[in-house]
């Protein structure tokens, strides 16, 4: 099983270079992988309907109880057998969609990617695989809807979507690990089995509306809905795959995993029935106001995802077997009428349903594939949507506050009726119109796509025993937590379902014939849209980028001394409050403890540091200092350090050696700030230095004990050597050790690249010249402008940067 | 010692911060000098001031017998002094290389990048 | 500064000082000493020698270029880190072995010591790269 996950991400990584070698053959070749995952899966119905489930674990972060853990039950073998065999057909259609283009081998990656993503996160069985798996969802739908990336409009919805499900992912881990606190373990397997004290415990009410917040950000629930149209942006394969059948469904997928658990309380009865009824509406009224094949698609999709929400928050196994039962018959027609308007897309050059029509004579194919989906879509036996369709009324009928309940969905099923109409009838009859492309035949490659799915749609509901009816039992048994069988059958007597699927037909009828009307009265309405959640999200990015640039430019005035000043103030003024209250100096003040020497010493020290402050002259500040740092040096060697006194001399030695070499032939400045700036930057540093003797005064050894007993200890036993010093340096810490000379060699590449560069750009003038030299290092200096914004002038100077490339050559010998 | 110590790294602290706030890189540098001086000072003191006698086990031993200065501060210092020697030599070339195009020592004038 | 006594005194003072470098080097386990100020006093022998006789010569004197150096000093030091997972434990573990020599008695050594030298390699080689181009300006 795990190996069935990671053979896509290892396929992904070598699709480009199969992209190049096999060109247009490459999407055949990659649709193997998931159509013999496909059979894999398909082997474990028998024994899955049959109540088995499959567990395969492997070690991970055994301190914290975090396993790779994995499981095949009914509802993961629905999602796994719906991902790999919408993969088949989704890559398959993607080489033909997408033939010729040059990043293909980049689209296959990523869709290989998503779908080994999201083959994990069905089968994931620890609550932090799901989560990674989640998140590796939410990040390849950010690369594929954003595909098209020189496109403004594609990086914008991608962008919206990574931000609306990112932030449900982080709901959402709050959520996973509140539910595995309260459950006292992270497997879904445990947690389920113990759902009635889980539901009593004070986590799980949070817990629960966190992991709400997730799951209706990535199932595009009302008031999360509004990345799911933008994001039909994506190429059409991307938009069938991810955000028809798949991805979308995450959020419901979770939903159905943790229905054992929660089902049942107040809280996710009220919120999934309401929040899912609102979504199911409104996708289905906006669904009839587009008029973009795939944004009506889109909206459609919305809708089913309500009611799938819907269906699970009555709950019981009436309502849970038609959430299954829609589930996998919406996957297979609107994923059939994605892959129809990609087609049409493709082959005419619009998605316009006001400028397509009469493309039966043209695309008979396709026009049959859409013809079937569409009326399956609408509900119409004998297709499998019919079958799910009367499910859903009895279910609604059986429910809570059933007059209600049934209401709204016959009323979005008459909206989706008409919507079916518009998608799937209304492009392919009547009079032909002209294309912005003369229409011609799809290729077999996004024909397959359609057909297939309309071929299963008649299949699965003429003949549900065919497999679907086992495995549409086994989903919802692992919904439910107890054995449901499902006897699926088109013809079930004169029932009030058939009766309200007839008005619902009708309906839909009178729907479709008046939808130009309706369309014209809800345009007058058109600009309450604009107070919609996407206006929300675009003000509160807006907001974000203005709060944003506003601290940027109160705390990054351009001044060194302020960032200084915050910086000093800031360490000061915390230090400080963890100071307060820490106890008091301990030892007390013994004279007879100093020898005379020290105390020259120290006298030493402060005349050297004032002559450092006062001092006009560079060389005798520069002496000063190297006074100071000799006199250090002396306090090492008089308190057992010789390894620091003999560091700290060298070092001291070759820092007067620098400074000398760096000043000495540079005039002397004269700039003198004014006094009340003296005055406050003296108040500060004697405020800083107070704190600093303060911290040494409270941190003696007397307050805290050391901590080097285990060096000491094992100094000579485990590391060999008598210097303990040395032994931490090189032994005990030498991690830090090793980071240390590699953070040396960095500065001295540094240093090495900051002189030789010059040198090289000075002397190469004998070429191309980099413009004049201070622009040039302008735009060295230019690397990290707070707003990300280059001015025009620093442009200019990055680019004479890289025009000069000395950089780049400046460290070759 | 360590009250007269306290308060040498307390003029450290407070000359390397008021030489950083003047309107001189050379003065910065300085500054910044006398910063890691007081740093490695506070580390060293509240470590523990224990005189003449090294972390050093002695030959034949397993264990410092007498008490002895604490070898952690030590170590910690040990690549504080190199890793300061380390930016002050960065520093003081980009500041070479910054005087040589701007010509200035004020910090003042390097704002071009913050336009 | 071209003084006659310095360049005397330097020609002999070189050779002594990168000795007591390497002696500072392999005491340093023991006693006060080890990688880091060995390194140092190894570089600050070769500024010595520049301010004697120029960085011209410095370079012609130096065996390995300083980027060597550090880059040497790097790879010996993270290669030393290694040994350990051949002995099938952890990375960074440390190993030692009791070589006897005849006449002189038993010799301590470990993979620490090859990460002293790793240090002691880079430290000169980071000082050489910082100060050479400097004083050359």
């Amino acid at each position: 099983m795990t190996v069935a996950i990671l053979s896509g991400f290892v396929l992904a990584l070598l699709a480009p270079t199969l992209q190049r070698v096999a060109d247009r053959r490459a999407g055949w070749a990659l649709a193997l992988l998931p159509l013999i995952l496909s059979l894999y899966f398909a082997t474990f119905l028998k024994a899955i309907g049959s109540g088995e489930v499959f567990h395969a674990r492997h070690e991970w972060v055994p301190s914290l109880g975090i396993h790779l853990s994995f499981t095949l039950d009914g509802l993961s073998l629905l999602f796994a057998l719906l991902i790999n065999g919408m993969g088949v057909l989704v890559l398959v259609y993607a080489g033909g969609y997408m033939a010729g283009h040059p990043e293909l081998g980049r689209l296959y990656a990523f869709l290989l990617m998503f779908m080994a993503s999201m083959l994990g996160l069905v089968l994931a069985d620890s609550l932090l695989v799901l989560f990674v798996f989640w998140e590796l969802t939410s990040f390849s739908s950010y690369l594929l809807i954003g595909f098209d990336h020189d496109r403004a409009d594609a990086r914008a919805a991608a962008l919206r979507a990574l931000l609306v499900t990112g932030g449900g992912g982080l709901a959402l881990m709050a959520g996973l690990l509140l539910l595995g606190q309260a459950g006292g373990s992270l497997e879904l397997s445990s947690l389920t089995t113990q759902a009635d004290t889980l539901r009593e415990h004070p986590l799980a009410t949070p817990a629960l509306l966190l992991i709400l917040v997730g799951a209706f950000t990535k199932s595009a629930q009302f008031p999360f809905h509004f990345w799911l149209p933008s994001a039909m942006e994506a190429p059409t394969p991307i938009s069938a795959y991810l955000h028809s059948a798949t991805m979308v469904k995450a959020g419901v997928y979770l939903l159905s995993r943790l229905s054992p658990v929660f089902a049942g309380s107040d809280v996710w009865i009220g919120t999934l029935t309401v929040v899912g009824g609102l979504t199911m509406l409104m996708g289905g009224w906006l669904a009839l106001l587009q008029s973009d094949l795939k944004r009506i698609l889109a909206y459609s999709t919305v809708s089913a995802l309500g009611t799938l929400t819907m269906f699970l928050g009555i709950g019981g196994p009436l309502a849970v077997q038609a959430a299954m039962a829609f589930l996998l018959g919406h996957a297979l027609y609107k994923g059939a009428l994605f892959l129809v308007a990609g087609a049409v897309d493709h082959e005419t050059g619009t998605r316009d349903v006001d400028r397509l029509s009469g493309l039966r004579r043209a695309m008979p194919f396709t026009a049959l594939a859409a013809g079937i989906s569409a009326l399956s879509m609408a509900g119409l036996p004998p297709l499998f949507g019919f079958i799910a369709k009367e499910l859903s009324y009895e279910a609604t009928l059986g429910a809570a506050w059933s007059t209600c309940v049934t209401t709204a969905a016959v009323v979005t099923n008459i909206l989706l009726v008409a919507a079916a109409g518009v998608v799937g009838l209304r492009p392919f009859l009547g009079q032909t119109l002209p294309t912005p492309k003369p229409a011609h035949e799809a290729p077999l490659s996004l024909l397959l796509g359609p057909l297939t799915l309309s071929v299963v749609s008649i299949a699965s509901g003429l003949i549900p025993a065919m497999g679907v009816n086992e495995l549409l039992s086994a989903a919802s048994t692992s919904v439910l937590g107890q054995p449901a069988d499902i006897d699926l059958a088109l013809w079930h007597g004169v029932t009030p379902a058939l009766g309200l699927s007839a008005i619902t037909l009708l309906g839909g009828v009178g729907v479709f014939a008046s939808r130009g009307l309706v369309r014209k009265s809800a345009s007058c309405c058109g600009r309450v849209s604009s107070w919609g959640p996407a206006g929300w999200y675009e003000l509160a990015l807006r907001r974000m980028n203005g709060l944003a640039v506003g601290q940027t430019q109160l705390l990054q005035s351009g001044y060194l001394r302020y960032y200084l000043m915050m910086t000093v103030a800031a360490t000061v003024g915390l230090t400080g409050y963890a100071l307060l209250g820490r106890g008091t100096p301990a030892t007390a003040w013994n004279w007879f403890d100093v020898k005379f020497y020290e105390v020259g010493l120290v006298a030493l020290m402060l005349l050297a540091t004032l002559g450092a402050l006062l001092l006009k002259s560079r060389l005798a500040a520069v002496a000063s200092l190297g006074v100071v740092g000799y006199c250090v040096s002396l306090v090492f060697v008089l308190y057992g350090a010789p390894d620091l006194a003999m560091t700290q001399f060298l070092v001291e030695t070759l820092t007067v050696i620098l400074f000398v070499l760096v000043f000495y032939h540079l005039p002397e400045s004269r700039i003198v700030s004014e006094t009340s700036a003296r005055w406050r930057d003296a108040v500060l540093a004697l405020v800083t230095g107070v704190l600093m003797t303060a911290l040494v005064l409270v941190g003696t050894p007397e307050n805290y004990p050391p901590i080097s007993e285990y060096f000491v200890e094992h100094s000579v036993t485990r590391g060999h050597g008598r210097n303990i010093v040395n032994v931490i340096l090189v032994d005990f810490r030498g991690l830090d050790t090793l980071g240390e000379i590699t953070v040396l060699s960095v500065a001295a590449v540094g240093v090495h690249a900051l002189l030789k560069l010059r040198r090289r750009s000075d002397s190469g003038s004998e070429t191309s010249v980099a413009g004049p030299a201070p622009v040039e290092a302008a735009g060295m200096l230019t690397q990290k402008t707070p707003m990300g914004e280059l001015h025009q002038e620093d442009r200019d100077a990055g680019d004479d940067r890289r025009g000069s490339s000395p950089i780049r050559e400046g460290d070759k010998p | 010692m360590s009250t007269l110590l306290a308060i040498v790294v307390g003029c450290l602290y407070a000359a390397g911060v008021y030489m950083m706030l003047r309107r001189s890189l050379f003065k910065l540098i300085l500054g910044l000098v006398f910063l890691s001086h007081g740093a490695n000072l506070l580390i060293f003191t509240v470590g523990g001031l224990t005189r003449g006698r090294p972390p050093v086990v002695p030959p034949g031993a397993t264990g410092l017998a007498v008490p002895s200065a604490d070898p952690l501060p030590q170590a910690l210092i040990l690549t504080a002094i190199v890793i300061g020697f380390a930016v002050l030599a960065f520093s003081l070339a980009l500041f070479h290389r910054g005087y040589q195009t701007f010509g200035s020592d004020d910090p003042d004038d390097l704002k071009v990048s913050d336009q | 500064m071209t003084s006659l006594i310095l360049r005397t005194a330097t020609r002999f003072l070189l050779p002594l000082l990168v000795l007591f470098s390497l002696f500072l080097l392999v005491r340093g386990h023991h006693e006060p000493g080890g990688g880091f100020s060995g390194g140092l006093v190894a570089a600050a022998a070769f500024v010595l020698y520049g301010l004697a006789f120029g960085i011209a010569e410095v370079r012609k004197a130096l065996p390995l270029d300083p980027r060597t150096l550090i880059g040497s000093g790097l790879l010996i030091a993270v290669t030393s880190t290694t040994f350990s997972l051949f002995a099938g434990q952890p990375l960074m573990t440390s190993l030692w072995w009791k070589v006897a020599i005849p006449g002189f008695g038993d010799l301590d050594l470990g993979t620490p010591l090859l990460f002293d030298l790793g240090v002691y390699l880079a430290v000169a080689g980071v000082t050489l790269l910082i100060i050479l181009p400097l004083a050359e300006e």
